[in-house]
């Protein structure tokens, strides 16, 4: 993610001629990016420009806390707003975009990621109550050129529509399997609870996990 | 969300003298304890809460199960509610226990809430929770939105003039039908609060939840050792079977032998202002046949003084009916 931070000289030509190697994210950003320039002066630019981290509010804080966070295996030395939630933390300063908000409230499991072994809500965790945790999010979990078998699974059943909630449905998915959740469909609805769908994927994210629970067949 | 403090103290002594200074321990307080989160921050997102200074406890060593020597059990008050239900202690001896936590929120709320934030968890009345509104509870004086508003999920049990919001916990449900045990340390030494006693009636103070003062920490509970041959169990009804609060639920720990109860402890959720214990349904049930016609008395006793507002009269028959089967699941042949 780290082309985020680049702003393209030619912003209009460069999307045009790189579409094929974006990811959705960077292709969005330039897209956003390219109507900013072609519409706004170059104040707006400038301020476009300026990195997410030095845009995070700082004026109210009281008090700047270092902490050291633990993600997918690498340590990252932060002063931090303790009003970071940690899904802030991971998006805008470690630019783990993977981790989606969705409600902000801990309602619908799209910030779910892997604390000391256990899936939690990211947007109900303040980063600095997390030092010296371990913490894993969706890129520790598998990469494009190497998909951990949960998320194989997911791409073999087509156990998405939008894709929003499925980092979230993933990384709860790859924690049931080590969960004491019974062998049954409704047992992995039951288990499955916290992650929304609004695109109503359900029966085949079922399917999914109930393949890699049966043998992972669906990494092939 | 305003600005806050982060205070890291070292030992429980530390934490302690953090949160004396506070005005108050019940809502609006300026210094707060944080241990999960999943209330808080929530509350915190919607300024419900703007605590000015928060005093983390996830590193009390308040975290460990055991048994004690009396043969009951001790939870640190930072045992993370899943940890809590699965624990085997827990599903051998207090099932209703178990059960009741895995009845609510989902896996990933689990991993994080704790027994002393539980025991503390906040009402999902939408007045309260809605700054825009009026709630007694919230700004004391300013009303009751609930009362002739949207009260379908609120309390027929317990309600005052000034306010008929549900406590949500499962949990608590629980631990009332187990006579569980809340250990607190304050500036003035330790005390052990019977969990009847732990929550109040709003009356005319419904912005007081509990009778924790500032500085006041929950070490633990303590849960008697299980009743000799007791079965027990929770039954939740709901409008969606999974992640949704009661609109009634039943915990009961009984004692039979021949057909005949001979020890029975009921506590409802859902349905009151605090977890809900009805001893008028346990003496209805002391020393009767484990029969249908017993288990109705006990559930008309146990509503006997619930008032219903505008929208939830039905939940009346709905605690009664919840009561009635989880009686006979408990005292079917197993």
């Amino acid at each position: 993610m780290s082309d985020q931070d680049k702003t393209p000289e030619r912003p209009e030509a460069e999307t045009r001629s790189e579409i094929g190697q974006s990811t959705r994210r960077t292709f969005l950003s330039r897209l956003g990016m390219a109507s900013l320039l072609a519409t706004t002066g170059p104040v707006t630019t400038a301020l476009a420009q300026r990195s997410v981290k030095e845009q995070l509010p700082s004026s109210e804080s009281k008090d700047v806390v270092p902490v050291t966070l633990r993600v997918n295996g690498k340590k990252h030395d932060l002063r931090i707003d303790p009003r970071t939630t940690l899904l802030d933390c991971l998006r805008e300063q470690l630019h783990l975009t993977g981790s989606k908000k969705g409600c902000d409230h801990g309602q619908c499991g799209a910030c779910t990621v892997h604390i000391n072994g256990r899936r939690q809500l990211s947007c109900l965790a303040f980063a600095a109550l997390h030092e010296g945790d371990e913490i894993t999010t969706i890129e520790g979990i598998g990469q494009p050129q190497k998909m951990h078998p949960m998320q194989a699974a997911f791409v073999k059943c087509d156990a998405y529509q939008c894709g929003y909630c499925t980092s979230g449905q993933i990384m709860s998915a790859v924690a049931l399997l080590k969960e004491p959740c019974g062998p049954e469909d409704a047992d992995v609805k039951e288990f499955m609870s916290g992650n929304i769908c609004r695109c109503g994927a359900y029966p085949n994210i079922v399917a999914a996990i109930q393949q890699v629970r049966q043998g992972g067949k669906a990494g092939s | 969300m305003k600005a806050f403090q982060l205070t890291r103290p070292k030992d429980n002594a530390q934490a302690i003298a953090a949160t004396a200074k506070t005005k108050t321990a019940q809502q609006g307080a300026d210094i707060r304890f944080i241990a999960g989160g999943t209330t808080l921050i929530d509350l915190m997102k919607l300024s419900v809460e703007q605590p000015q200074n928060l005093v983390d406890v996830n590193r009390l060593a308040l975290d460990k199960v055991e048994a004690t020597p009396d043969g009951g059990l001790t939870i640190g008050a930072t045992v993370r509610n899943s940890e809590l239900a699965w624990h085997p202690l827990v599903r051998k001896n207090y099932a209703v226990l178990s059960e009741a936590i895995l009845s609510g929120a989902t896996v990933q709320i689990r991993n994080m809430a704790t027994t002393a934030g539980n025991l503390l968890q906040r009402t999902r009345c939408v007045y309260f929770r809605d700054t825009a509104m009026p709630c007694n509870k919230r700004e004391p004086g300013s009303g009751c939105g609930a009362i002739n508003g949207f009260n379908r999920n609120l309390a027929i049990l317990g309600t005052s003039e000034q306010c008929i919001a549900t406590n949500p916990s499962d949990m608590c449900v629980a631990m009332a039908a187990l006579e569980a045990t809340i250990h607190v340390r304050g500036p003035k030494g330790e005390r052990a609060i019977p969990i009847v006693d732990f929550h109040v009636l709003p009356g005319s103070t419904p912005q007081r939840e509990t009778v924790l003062e500032p500085g006041d920490l929950i070490t633990h509970v303590t849960l008697p050792p299980p009743a000799p041959g007791n079965r027990s169990l929770y039954l939740k009804l709901r409008d969606r079977m999974s992640y949704e609060f009661a609109l009634a639920s039943a915990a009961v720990v009984i004692t039979a032998a021949n057909g005949t109860i001979t020890r029975a402890r009921i506590a409802m959720g859902g349905v009151g202002t605090k977890p809900w214990r009805s001893t008028e349904a346990e003496a209805e049930l002391a020393g009767q046949p484990a029969t249908e016609a017993s288990f109705r008395k006990a559930a008309d006793a146990a509503v006997r003084d619930a008032k219903a507002q505008s929208q939830n009269g039905f939940k009346i028959e709905l605690a009664k009916r919840c009561l009635v089967h989880a009686l006979k699941l408990a005292t079917q042949p197993a």
